[in-house]
């Protein structure tokens, strides 16, 4: 179904194809617990073009090429390379789609992703654009919470933070939107989510906008938490004014249902204690973990066997 | 019924009808008809219709569009009648249409919008809703609505 695809929004995705991948991650699992060695990719190649800095994203896509067999060429320093001599993107990628057999770009610009795909000749995953989507922290933050409750329908998700800026909200809120779910979104009023993303959502999925925390924590299912990106603030006065709103501790926890999860797309600052990390209910590491078999399911069914 | 042309007849050229009240200057600024163009052109603004509150006239001699100028005013004026002179007749009278893909003809609003750089691509739009009227980059996947579009065309 996603052979040769590429998935540069979570709407390229289906329903269908998203379970696919989650059976796949399930086998993937299997096979890094079993420490059986995988050749499925042996002889392909993966570039990263990361114009971004980023640490998990990079290496959970490298990590899983390898864990498949396969292997990864990587731009350098995106300032000392190409883009820094002005050459366009379209060009860039004209060239490394004749390196390699699948391309995951990541780059500070809205619709980079997009751009990368039309002028791709091989399949390009977004690993993140501008402020718009990072469709792979989608596909591993729904695997995380459907494998622990083995279904999506019926949940009840608050999530928290800069919904403004936090790309991987975007693509979450938009997901979420295609099952039975309630979603509570918790910000500051001025990191609420921006009316083009509350505009995709599908009119089934019940949506609140909230600024207090505690009207949702003690019956959410899942707390997403985000961390408040210094990086994405042109006006520092506004970053002082709400940096430090929320920060999950354990009393906190303590309001919430016994078998809540509470995920983050990390890496995490303020915004939830150390101490949160001991209680069960925690599971962004868990989460950040499943980054690997996600990515290698994704890259398997993209690139066939 | 309008009794009398409140313009005197052209011999060639386009009438654009049914432009919404006040709207015909952006009309005519798309067109690049402005101090330099030297066309002869008739406006009527605000002028009493049954259709629409208000709607703007133009006439404009020894002129005819371009595809991508159609869909330029209709981006403008949606509900714009354009009807083609020869020889003081109508010769042709269609009405203009938003296409459902928008290439090339406007700028996504977004700065950090990919098309806005130097590549090598024409900014693109899928028409998300012509009442009101929204589009959307399929590039960065904003949408624009009609006060944005009016002001980036
Ligand atoms: N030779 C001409 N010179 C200038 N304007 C003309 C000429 N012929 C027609 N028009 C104008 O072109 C427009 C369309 O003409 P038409 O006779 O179809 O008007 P109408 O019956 O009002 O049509 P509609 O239903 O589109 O309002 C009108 O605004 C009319 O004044
Ligand atoms: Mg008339
Ligand atoms: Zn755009």
């Amino acid at each position: 179904m996603l052979e040769r695809k590429s998935i540069v929004s979570i709407e390229d995705v289906s329903t269908e194809e998203m379970f696919e991948i989650f059976r796949v991650t399930d086998e993937m699992q299997g096979s890094i617990d079993k420490k059986k060695r995988l050749t499925s990719m042996s002889g392909r190649i993966m570039s990263t073009l990361f114009y971004e800095p980023s640490t998990r994203t990079r290496m959970s896509f490298e990590a899983a090429m390898h864990r498949l067999g396969g292997s990864v060429i990587s731009m350098a320093e995106p300032k000392a390379s190409s883009a820094a001599k002005g050459e366009t993107l379209a060009d860039s990628i004209r060239m490394f789609s004749s390196y390699s057999d699948i391309i995951v770009i990541r780059h500070p610009l809205d619709g980079a992703a997009r751009l990368a795909a039309k002028f791709s000749s091989v399949p390009v995953i977004n690993g993140g654009d501008g402020s718009g989507q990072h469709p792979t922290q989608t596909l591993l933050d729904l695997y995380t919470i459907y494998h622990s409750f083995s279904s999506i329908d019926g949940l009840k998700i608050a999530i928290l933070g800069d919904l403004k800026y936090g790309r991987t909200v975007h693509s979450l809120v938009m997901a979420l939107s295609r099952f039975d779910v309630e979603i509570s979104l918790v910000s500051p009023p001025i990191l609420r989510i921006p009316d083009y993303i509350k505009s995709r959502v599908q009119d089934n999925v019940k949506l609140r906008e909230e600024t207090d925390l505690n009207e949702v924590l003690s019956n959410c299912d899942v707390l997403y938490v985000t961390r408040i990106q210094k990086e994405r603030f042109s006006d520092m006065n506004e970053y002082n004014s709400v940096i430090g709103t929320y920060s999950i501790d354990v009393s906190d926890v303590d309001k919430m249902k016994k078998n809540a999860m509470i995920l983050h797309p990390l890496p995490r600052v303020d915004e939830i204690k150390p101490t949160v990390d001991y209680d069960p209910r925690s599971a962004y590491f868990k989460q950040a973990a499943n980054g690997v078999p996600v990515r290698m399911a994704l890259i398997s069914l993209i690139l066939g066997d | 019924m309008e009794r009398t042309l409140r313009i005197s007849k052209i011999r060639e050229g386009i009438v654009i009808d049914h432009i919404p009240g006040g709207k015909s200057l952006k009309v005519l600024s798309v067109l690049n008809i402005g101090e330099k163009s030297g066309y002869t052109v008739s406006v009527a603004m605000f002028v009493q219709s049954n259709r629409m509150k208000t709607k703007d006239v133009l006439k404009i001699e020894s002129r005819f569009l371009e595809k991508s100028e159609l869909d330029r005013i209709a981006l403008i004026a949606p509900d714009a009648t354009i009807s083609v002179i020869k020889n003081y007749e109508i010769s042709e009278k269609f009405t203009v249409e938003i296409p459902k893909r928008i290439l090339g003809i406007l700028k996504c609003n977004n700065q950090n919008c990919i098309t806005n750089g130097r590549e090598p691509i024409r900014p693109e739009f899928e028409l998300l809703s012509r009442s009101p009227l929204v589009i959307r980059c399929i590039f960065c996947e904003r949408n624009m609505g009609e006060s944005e579009i009016h002001s980036s065309l």
